[in-house]
């Protein structure tokens, strides 16, 4: 009986005839909905039909256009070779313009002209697959909270690629698009700008993030373990109580002393969400823009401790008298 | 259907878990961890026990051949054509010959560098690059002394290891693309010298190639908290992040054996190898500059780098792994000669040689004061 007690989900409804939900005044569904065990296992075992519509399409069309664009522009780099494409991936990018063309629309093809027409595939694809999640919510009768959450990851997107280059006056600021350059540019963004862990913006996101996998994790966990008396009916139980709900409280309420309700945990988690990458683009508008240097910063503001010289004081060899050779 | 996926999930996880051995990067404790900065800063020198001790067996010095007694004769009046080590008796002399063999072309034997009808022949290229090498060597142990090499000086042997190249040199990268030109700014291909980073590969050619005007090429830190002008852009931040990798590679060191992490550029919070890693980029600058790429038309073709430039000297060429090369062995005690630039340092060299020896131009002394 115990099915909660398994890593995947245990009870997989199969309707005779495909589950078409409610009906809504627009729909263009497209597709056949069949069952999937696999899919069973870790979500409802019906697969689709999906929601198309002009804007999905439009969204998948720029997405494919900057996709190709990108992989073209990688496997170029190595001269063709599929080998050593499949080789490579991870370290291949589509850069952006260098430092000398600023702001400049379209640079050379092969010197970041096409990383702005796949910036521009890709943030087109991307916001016109929010308009479409947007629309789709409202078509249901839905709030718009999962649309406003994705808005907050597009921010922070935004930031790095767009508005923060624009500030700075050059495209060269954006992160490159690959798998390990975009890493390595992290690092140096870091390094560049007297290490980011000083900016208190990144903090915070940071504390939001590691805070939201506490959350799921205490709100799952919870649930889960409530669930033999019934806590899947969690959103019925924000105001009509049943026992899984009380045990769930009492529970919190005997080991921390405070306990979320079946509303407030819902609203802790969507924020903790949405602040990480809200506050995250903060922090990277910030940098280079109105902190250069956000070590000299912390030390300004009393937030970077000093620690006493353990190997005496050591010069700048610059600066040190006949130091320069 | 259920027992099917079972099966291949389990055969998957179990394959992944083989492949999973076979990858290199895995360390076996018991890691040796050294303190090298205040307590709490996270400054520690991070090695295995079997690591530490094989980077040390693998760089050990060889002793040093068994001391002769100086005769009068000096070494310029036995032998014809000789330039740089005239000065010292005809038996250090031999001495050293017979131990730069060693050190450089223990297989090859003399005849890598001379002709043995004729010693004091001149045509071999080897002994045209060798006659320049030793100046190199007077210059590292008598110029760079305070600055960078201290008591243990170099020997031949502290790059070559046996070896008529020495194993760690570097060339000019190749463009890596024709036809369809897809930019990559000298970067994001797997490069073994920057710990296989995506960063520029061609950091070398800017930071060790020659003496750099811009002393301040590889800051890019702003010295204030909040924007005072144009400051460098990310490129450059990238290209100094290489170069530093290099180094770390290079001597199986961690960031923290010369920075405070939390602030890399600031030299206050620094530990002192981080002055000397200074000066070790200025001497590895000087000895490119002054006296491997001049001889770019000595070599052969094929000692040349795919852009036809010569093998150059970083940082691993004489470290190879360690903090202090071949264990910190004060090599050049036991070869004073080798220890000073000798009279003929600055002398023309081109008399005898005929060959189309480039003008090796007399170092432009670097003068650390």
């Amino acid at each position: 009986m115990a099915y909660y007690q398994n890593i995947f989900t245990q009870v997989q409804v199969r309707p005779v005839e495909p589950e078409r939900g409610i009906p809504v005044a627009v729909d263009a569904r497209v597709g056949k909905a069949f069952n999937s065990y696999l899919f069973g296992l870790i979500g409802n075992s019906q697969v689709g039909p999906i929601y198309g519509g002009y804007l999905g399409a439009l969204s998948l069309a720029c997405g494919l256009i900057a996709f190709e664009i990108i992989g073209l522009n990688m496997w170029a780099s190595v001269n063709w070779d599929p080998v050593q494409f499949v080789r490579q991936l991870p370290w291949l990018a589509l850069g952006p313009p260098l430092p000398k063309y600023g702001l400049k629309v379209l640079p050379p093809l092969n010197e970041g002209g096409w990383w702005l027409i796949a910036g521009f595939f890709l943030t087109a694809s991307i916001l016109l697959w929010w308009v479409r999640l947007y629309r789709r919510a409202r078509a249901l009768g839905l709030g718009t909270h999962v649309p406003w959450a994705f808005a907050s990851a597009i921010w922070l997107y935004l930031v790095l690629g767009f508005i923060r280059p624009l500030l700075m006056g050059s495209w060269s600021e954006a992160v490159p698009f690959g798998i390990f350059p975009h890493l390595d540019w992290t690092a140096a963004f870091s390094l560049r700008y007297g290490n980011l862990f000083y900016n208190p913006f990144h903090m915070l996101s940071i504390a939001f993030l590691y805070g939201s996998t506490l959350l799921f994790a205490m709100h799952g966990g919870t649930i889960l373990a409530c669930s033999r008396y019934g806590a899947e009916r969690e959103i019925d139980q924000i105001v009509d109580r049943g026992t899984a709900t009380e045990r769930a409280a009492l529970f919190w309420r005997w080991t921390m002393g405070f306990n979320a309700t079946m509303e407030s945990v819902h609203r802790w988690a969507w924020w903790f969400a949405v602040l990480t990458t809200l506050t995250g683009g903060i922090g990277i508008l910030l940098t280079g823009t109105v902190v250069d240097n956000w070590y000299l910063w912390a030390v300004k503001h009393g937030v970077a401790p000093a620690y006493p010289d353990v190997f005496g004081p050591i010069i700048d060899p610059l600066k040190a008298p006949g130091g320069t050779p | 259907m259920r027992t099917v996926l079972g099966i291949i999930a389990g055969v998957a996880a179990l394959l992944l878990t083989v492949a999973q051995f076979g990858t290199a990067g895995w360390t076996k404790p018991p890691i040796l961890a050294n303190q090298h900065g205040f307590r709490g800063t996270g400054m520690d020198q991070v090695k295995t026990k079997a690591e530490a001790a094989a980077i040390r067996d693998a760089n050990v010095a060889p002793a040093p051949a068994e001391k002769v007694e100086p005769g009068t004769d000096k070494a310029g009046t036995t032998y014809e054509n000789v330039q740089v080590l005239k000065d010292i008796s005809t038996e250090e002399f031999n001495r050293l010959m017979v131990s730069i063999t060693e050190w450089v072309s223990p297989q090859q034997g003399c005849t890598y560098c001379h002709n043995t009808e004729n010693m004091a022949d001149d045509s071999l290229y080897q002994k045209k690059v060798a006659r320049r090498m030793l100046q190199m060597v007077q210059h590292i142990n008598a110029d760079w002394k305070e600055k960078h090499v201290g008591e243990a000086g170099v020997t031949c042997y502290t790059c070559h290891r046996g070896n008529p190249v020495p194993a760690q040199v570097w060339f000019d990268a190749p463009s890596p693309t024709r036809g369809f030109i897809a930019r990559n700014n000298g970067q994001n291909m797997a490069t073994p010298s920057t710990g296989l980073a995506s960063l520029p590969y061609t950091y070398l050619e800017d930071y060790l190639a020659k003496p750099d005007p811009d002393q301040s090429a590889i800051r890019v830190n702003a010295t204030t908290a909040l924007p005072e002008g144009k400051g460098k852009p990310i490129q450059q931040a990238e290209r100094t992040f290489a170069l530093m990798i290099h180094m770390s590679e290079s001597l199986g060191v961690n960031c923290t054996y010369c920075h405070n992490t939390r602030a890399v550029a600031e030299w206050s919070q620094s530990t002192p190898q981080r002055t000397l890693a200074w000066h070790g980029i200025r001497m590895v600058r000087d000895l490119n500059g002054a006296y491997i790429t001049p001889l770019t038309a000595t070599f052969p073709p094929n000692r040349l780098g795919p852009k036809g430039d010569a093998p150059k000297i970083n940082c691993a060429t004489c470290h190879n792994g360690q903090n202090k090369p071949l264990g910190g062995a004060h090599v050049i005690e036991a070869y004073p000669e080798l220890a000073r630039n000798t009279a003929a340092a600055s002398a023309p060299q081109e008399k005898p040689a005929p060959a189309p020896t480039p003008a090796p131009t007399p170092a432009p002394a670097p003068a650390p004061q």
